[in-house]
């Protein structure tokens, strides 16, 4: 048909690059300047020795990286992995319905409601934080509710474990969830739908196969905005957490302020980067490996 | 065959507004019947109501005798080719096809077996493993037509199938989509706006306006005997001279006393008497211009006009003429152009014929003035 020919790719001329470089320059300084080159520094710091007065010791040494083996850490980063990674799917389990629900209203309401799902930022993250503190604590209402109704003891404990940083995990991050959810809900052609409940397909049929598919992109968004802040979460478990229930975070936090042993808070950070980064520069080199492949296929 | 879908006395209102008012329609089996109307005439609305995407408020539409006003689009023998073909991006054309019948648990043997006739039948076999996005407006149009045709459906609907091509595409759609329906036989229910879609493609055409089938009828009827004012002007250029019944010439003739204009005759197949205000509507092709005054005939009326303004199209030429208060539109024919003696043109003073039969009488009702002015507002 009329307009093939012309999908070729045509080759770039190497000068009109030119403007695409000076234009990207800014920002890749400033990556450069403030995330590449410090996350190179922390990695280096982690083969230093510490020094007895908090700081960076001469020479270098395997000794921190040995000493991450110590059977603590392990439980630690296992915690970590699963705490955000279910904080991730909670998130868009909640999302996700929302988001529907978003797109298909009319717009005057919907602008209302997505103000009320703003609304938690104009409020400090940390005053936030605290009022879960209140509002979990042993002689708060909602444990005073649980226990008339019998659903809990008396000595059961709503804070400082797993569940009160999930909660809260949960809590913080469901916005970052239902933005780009929504953002991409709100593009999705709701005609689609229709052709599918047209072709026979259920409703929860069609919102599996044509409407999780269709806000794909908006998942994955969703994924990265959540799981990675999540990972690195520090004030959450410090405030409603118990010593039972620490976050790499903590220990990082721990090991920079307490123990004034930067080496191994480095080491610790290092790990943190290389859980976030690796996952996204396989994407990014899969998505550049089919990119060249495709105009072949 | 009898009726083979019937719509019974079918309403929908949006808040104040009434989408279909009390319609009834029934469709033959195999036949193309189009749903002609412009926007928010309610031809959507009842499109989705034979869908299943909407419930009536009142009324019931049976398929085959089968009451399925209550069943839900996913359970009806009904397909849809929507406006801007919904086809799913994420997957091929192949798997676009595949759905329905991936829907109905078919077996994959025949699932693959009958996907793969229906893309021979459309001629889709280079794309079939293409994503919607690579395949060019004509081919998506036929995926959309061939999902919806491999599941069988009893009746196919067409939502402005054809308002997304351009110009060249679209007559050569229209060619296609008949020889499809050769092919499968399946009733269509075809909803536009565009009368020529209409006019070529279907067996039966209903008008709606406001909610309403104003004339059911076959091209040819609706076209030559509209029934009202908006007919007339909706389907096709028309004039129309406004007036009162002065008197009766006989059985089959009258005289319409047209303001400005003076009296004309016309003929009275409505049996309109003395003093009922008619609308006398006359085709632009159905006029003859006269250099010269001819002689009289029979109820042949004659007057004189003058050329305001003539747009030369090839195979004819419009006019834009003034008679009296009016503004009239005629389209004349020239067979020969070069050989003619010379062409009628810009501020001459002519003579306007036209045969008492060549007009058709509409008795007017008030309240489809403001559609009628809005329509005569589109003519040129």
């Amino acid at each position: 048909m009329s307009g093939e020919k012309n999908r070729k790719k045509v080759p770039r001329d190497p000068s009109s690059r030119w403007p695409e470089i000076l234009l990207s320059a800014p920002s890749l300084l400033w990556l450069s300047v403030f995330f590449v080159i410090p996350t190179i520094i922390v990695g280096m710091i982690a083969f230093k020795p510490p020094s007895i007065y908090g700081g960076i010791g001469e020479g270098w040494t395997l000794d921190t990286i040995r000493s991450l083996a110590q059977p603590s850490y392990p439980q630690i980063i296992w915690r970590t992995l699963w705490l955000s990674a279910l904080t991730t799917v909670l998130s868009i389990l909640l999302a996700v319905p929302v988001s529907y629900w978003l797109a298909t209203i009319p717009p005057r309401r919907r602008n209302l409601m997505l103000l009320l799902v703003i609304l938690p930022f104009w409020t400090n993250f940390l005053i936030r934080i605290f009022a879960w503190k209140t509002i979990l604590h042993p002689e708060g209402w909602i444990k005073n509710g649980l226990m008339a109704l019998g659903i809990v003891g008396k000595d059961v404990s709503l804070l400082y474990n797993e569940g009160a940083i999930l909660l809260v995990l949960v809590y913080t991050y469901l916005p970052f969830a239902i933005l780009p959810i929504y953002a991409a809900a709100d593009k999705f052609d709701f005609n689609l739908m229709s052709a599918a409940l047209d072709l026979g397909a259920n409703k929860l049929r069609a919102f599996w196969s044509i409407f999780l598919p269709g806000i794909r992109v908006g998942l994955i968004t969703a994924v990265l905005v959540v799981f990675i802040p999540a990972l690195g979460s520090y004030a959450i478990p410090e405030i409603v957490g118990g010593p039972n229930s620490e976050m790499i975070g903590n220990r990082i936090a721990q090991r920079t302020f307490s123990d004034r042993n930067l080496p191994h808070a480095s080491a610790l950070a290092a790990i943190l980067a290389a859980v976030v980064l690796t996952p996204v520069v396989v994407m990014q080199l899969r998505q550049i490996a089919s990119s060249h492949r495709r105009p072949s296929a | 065959m009898g009726d083979f879908i019937e719509l019974q006395n079918v309403s929908k209102r949006f808040d104040d507004l009434v989408a279909v008012n009390n319609v009834s329609l029934s469709l033959k089996q195999g036949e193309v019947f189009s749903l002609l109307g412009p926007s928010g005439c309610g031809k959507t609305t009842l499109l989705r109501i034979l869908a299943g995407f909407q419930m009536p408020d009142s009324g019931s539409v049976l398929l085959n005798g089968q009451d399925i006003t209550r069943l839900p689009a996913n359970k009806r023998a009904v397909n849809t080719v929507f406006q801007n073909y919904a086809l799913f991006p994420h997957m091929t054309v192949w798997e676009n096809i595949a759905f329905g019948l991936r829907m109905s648990r078919k077996p994959s043997q025949e699932i693959r077996k009958e996907v793969g006739e229906m893309i021979e039948l459309m001629e889709l076999g280079d794309h079939a493993h293409k994503k919607p996005h690579m395949i060019s407006g004509g081919q998506k149009q036929r995926v959309a037509i061939a999902r919806a045709l491999v599941n069988k459906p009893q009746l196919l609907l067409l939502d402005e199938p054809l308002a997304a091509l351009d110009l060249k595409l679209r007559q050569r759609m229209l060619i296609e989509l008949d020889s499809i329906h050769d092919e499968v036989g399946i009733t269509f229910l075809y909803i536009t706006h565009d009368q020529g879609e209409a006019m070529s493609l279907s067996d039966r055409i209903g008008v709606m306006n406001l909610g309403r089938i104003e004339q059911i009828g076959t091209p040819a009827e609706i076209y030559e005997a509209p029934q009202s004012s908006f007919v007339a002007a909706f389907i096709g250029d028309t004039n129309f001279l406004n007036g009162r019944v002065c008197e009766t010439v006989s059985a089959e003739y009258c005289r319409i006393d047209v303001e400005s204009i003076g009296r004309v005759i016309a003929w009275n197949d409505k049996n309109l008497k003395p003093g009922d205000s008619v609308n006398l509507s006359v085709r632009p092709e159905k006029f003859r211009l006269f250099r010269n005054r001819p002689p009289d005939s029979e109820h042949r009326n004659l007057v004189q006009a003058k050329v305001v303004d003539l747009i030369y199209m090839g195979s004819s030429t419009k006019y834009r003429l003034e008679c009296g208060d009016y503004i009239l539109i005629v389209e004349q024919q020239h067979g020969r152009y070069l050989l003619d003696e010379k062409p009628i043109t810009w501020d001459e003073t002519i003579w306007l014929g036209w045969h008492a039969e060549d007009g058709y009488m509409l008795q007017r009702y008030e309240e489809k003035d403001e559609a009628l002015m809005a329509l005569g507002e589109d003519m040129t």
